[in-house]
């Protein structure tokens, strides 16, 4: 960090009061209409999302959102407090997607968040009620009409005793008068579009989705329809007891309760799904330390995110460095051509670059295989030891021209002086690389070599890109590879395509990753105030 | 490193040095360019797979990059733009944000500047890819009452990108602003500029240089951001390159490779170009950064 204490910046924030400076009048005017103007759009947008947020239900949010807003126009208002002025554009973007993400994160870690477990338990209650709907054996038929409005289908049916009825999903049937009849079967109403034959085959499957609820009760059944023009009843086959709490299955008589899991089980510890959203405490910490399946490859990730982290920061650093050394040599030719052509990599976009080499190192297609190695066989990709040595290339590939033109610089920046003086007392040059240029070079580089291993340590793109996190690990049921790092793995928990979305355990996963990086942090901190002082 | 004032016995040896060292420097010089070489041959050999690809240079056509704008379920062209369109808002708004904060820290003393300055510097250990299911959480739930800010909408994403936008940022400039003479704002404070002026009309302009390399360096990284991006943006008309290519490699793996190379080299062009044009700013911003 730039000492401050040899900027000579002022140290009064505000023109004292004492120098009685007048200011343009027009400039100020204009200054004072453009915050005005832009504390007006901030507001505006306040008010729209004040009355959203209460039209939604959410007042808490309501009142948040009102307080911070009124918080940022008296920052802006009043004279003093220049500095918040400032900064409190860029912190408000840092409070709600930086901080309060990894606030957030941490508490999603001590959830059951995922698939299965999305909602409240009013909510799982509802969806099982409508997802065990059958329907029912002697219902009469009604013949009816899908109408359409604003986007939302509905259905207009004859009840058996003639009443005419609307409903749609989740609005249940309410009787309507001076709808259109041909016959017994209802074909109109006013302000609403009737579909016909060829707009209902192509909204097929969202008619035959739709249950029309006879009334708030959800166990009151429903109706629904297959063709679009007679519906019958559907009821579920679960009872659903509100005062006890429990399903009980029609058919096999099997009561369901609340296991305290987040989702109904039966006697034999059968879930009904979708559970519910409901937090767990530490038990997404006590499975990825306990649970077989997840521990052993959790450590196995853990471990080969270190090393693949440690050994691409010592490749790349040592590579970058020997190649600085090599091209510092005045004597080379085209040295400058030479520069160029070597810190390619690092112009061009590291995402596609691990694209591209995933082409190159394909074992049954790629160039390496086929053209260079003359059509040999070797699984680049595709053996899990061999895959990690592949990353490790192709991420020195990818890593050294940094480290190549920052050691060019530091070396650049070495004074003449010391290495002539050096010379004049007599040091060879093995003697001036190991005593002057190698402990400078490492004072610049040091906090560097720090930066590339936090950054490493999280280097999704190389490895999701070059291998997906495979070859699979198949020894397991859980989605993970020989060459998955911990970020690639909190990605898969909770996005994976296969294996089903665990948001909660993901999370717990991001959390272990904070915890490490922190711990990391905090050494290399205080490693390097002991490095600079040393070369004070 | 042998010298020029080495004794006569060791004339020799130096010269097998100096011809093993550029031995050295044609090799590494092939490695670094052909992996590109190889993707520019591609992206002109007409064959397609990726087995076609393997003879370099053998064909040279355009019909790729043709080809490559003509895929309805692959489109390239909305990838493009909505990659500059992303890149480019977020990079404006990141200097913007950083360059206030940068300037409240580097000319203003207040309580809690120190504090101030070293929790940026914390926050910035934890990449927001970290909290890539919080962030898919919260755009979710947000959506659900502003949808204009939601899941599969740029606005959305562009807030989120901008929440890292201090940090490492902040460093950089703070760093550059504290170059820049206080006494220039002195000067114009007495001239009777507000410092709302003197902030937009004198130290942001003297500090250019600075302010190209955060644009640039925080492009570069928002246009190349795979992880936030593929989970907020599901639409493929939505999708940035990074997301677009990368799954254009999964569904098709290796038959129609050549047309990935050449929305590759097309992706890659502009990035490679504005690289080498501020190569020297570039440099010079890195080291800056990590030396603080």
């Amino acid at each position: 960090m730039t000492s401050p204490t040899t900027q000579s910046a002022p140290t009064t924030v505000a023109p004292p009061p004492s120098t009685p400076v007048r200011v343009a009048p027009g400039r100020a005017t204009r200054a004072v209409l453009v915050k005005i103007a832009l504390l007006g759009v901030l507001d505006a947008l306040v008010v729209y999302a004040v009355l959203t947020l209460l039209a939604v239900g959410e007042p808490g949010l309501a009142v948040g959102s009102a307080l911070a807003a009124a918080l940022v126009n008296w920052v802006y208002l009043r004279r003093d407090w220049l500095p918040a002025k400032y900064l409190v554009p860029g912190t408000a973007f840092l409070l709600a997607f930086q901080l309060f993400v990894i606030l957030y994160s941490g508490y999603v870690a001590f959830t059951n968040y995922g698939d299965g477990h999305v909602g409240t338990k009013d909510d799982a209650v509802a969806v099982i009620l409508s997802k065990s709907l059958t329907r029912v054996p002697d219902s009469p038929s009604y013949p009816m009409s899908v109408l359409e409005r604003d986007g939302e289908l509905s259905f207009l049916v004859a009840a058996p005793d003639g009443a005419v009825l609307l409903g749609g999903d989740e609005r249940p049937l309410e009787a309507v008068e001076g709808a259109r009849l041909d016959g017994t079967t209802p074909v109109g109403l006013d302000g609403y579009r009737t579909l016909d034959f060829a707009a209902m085959i192509a909204d097929q499957a969202r008619i035959a989705a739709t249950s029309v609820p006879f009334s708030d009760d959800p166990e009151a059944g429903a109706l629904r329809t297959q063709d679009g023009s007679t519906a019958y009843r559907y009821a579920s086959t679960m009872d659903w007891d509100p005062a006890a709490g429990t399903f009980t299955d029609r058919a096999t008589g099997a009561v369901y309760r609340d296991g305290g899991n987040g989702a109904f089980v039966d006697a034999d510890g059968t879930e009904i799904m979708p559970g519910w959203k409901i937090e767990v405490g530490f038990e997404n910490f006590t499975r990825a330390f306990t649970e077989r399946s997840i521990r052993g490859p959790l450590l196995g990730v853990v471990v080969w995110t270190f090393v693949f982290a440690g050994v691409s920061v010592g490749s790349t650093f040592l590579a970058g460095m020997l190649l600085a050394l090599l091209l510092d040599d005045p004597r080379i030719r085209l040295r400058r051509t030479f520069r160029a052509l070597v810190i390619l990599p690092y112009a061009f976009p590291p995402f596609l670059s691990a694209l591209v080499w995933s082409g190159l190192l394909n074992p049954q297609f790629g160039f390496i295989n086929q053209t260079l190695l003359g059509g040999a066989d070797v699984p680049w990709l595709t053996d899990p030891l061999l895959a990690k040595v592949s990353i490790l290339l192709v991420n020195l590939w990818l890593g050294y021209p940094y480290m190549f033109l920052v050691a060019t610089g530091a070396l650049q920046s070495i004074p003449r002086d010391y290495l002539e003086a050096a010379e004049m007392d007599g040091a060879g040059a093995w003697r001036r690389l190991g005593s002057i240029r190698l402990p400078l070079l490492m004072v610049t580089m040091a906090p560097l070599l720090i930066s590339s291993f936090a950054f490493n340590f999280n280097n999704f793109n190389l490895i999701y890109m070059l291998t997906e996190g495979g070859p699979q690990d198949i020894s397991t049921e859980m989605n993970v590879g020989a060459t998955d790092i911990l970020i690639t793995l909190v990605y898969k928990v909770a996005f994976g395509e296969t294996s089903g979305r665990d948001y909660g355990l993901a999370s717990a996963f991001s959390i272990i990753i904070f915890v490490l990086v922190a711990a990391f942090a905090i050494y290399s901190f205080r490693r390097t105030r002991s490095l600079e002082d040393t070369h004070r | 490193m042998s010298t020029s004032h080495a004794p006569a016995p060791r004339r020799h040896r130096g010269k097998v040095t100096l011809v093993a060292k550029h031995a050295a420097a044609v090799v590494v010089a092939v490695v670094a360019v052909f992996p590109i070489l190889y993707v520019v041959s591609a992206s002109l050999n007409p064959h397609g797979s990726l087995v076609g690809s393997n003879s370099l240079f053998s064909r040279i056509d355009l019909a790729n990059y043709v080809n490559l704008f003509e895929r309805p379920a692959q489109p390239y062209g909305a990838w493009f733009v909505n990659t500059l369109y992303i890149g480019l808002v977020s990079s404006a708004g990141t200097v913007l944000l950083a360059a206030l904060a940068a300037y409240a820290f580097s000319r203003m003393r207040f309580r809690g500047r120190r504090a101030g300055l070293v929790s940026i510097l914390l926050v910035q250990m934890f990449p927001q890819l970290l909290g890539v299911v919080a962030i898919f959480l919260l755009l979710m739930t947000l959506g659900e009452i502003f949808p204009g800010i939601g899941l599969d909408t740029h606005a959305g994403l562009i807030l989120v990108y901008l929440g890292g936008a201090m940090g490492v940022n902040t460093y950089l400039i703070y760093g550059f602003f504290n170059t820049v003479p206080a006494e220039i704002d002195e000067a114009a404070k007495l001239d009777g500029a507000g410092h709302a002026r003197i902030f937009f009309t004198i130290v942001l302009r003297l500090s250019a240089p600075i302010l190209a390399v955060v644009a640039l360096l925080s492009f570069i990284g928002t246009s190349s951001e795979f992880v936030v991006a593929s989970v907020v943006l599901t639409d493929p008309h939505k999708q940035t390159l990074a997301v677009g290519l990368f799954q254009f490699i999964s569904q098709e793996t290796s038959s129609n490779w050549s047309i990935f190379a050449a929305g590759a080299v097309l992706a890659a062009l502009p990035v490679v170009a504005l690289f080498f044009a501020l190569q020297r700013y570039i440099v010079g911003g890195l080291t800056a950064g990590a030396v603080k």
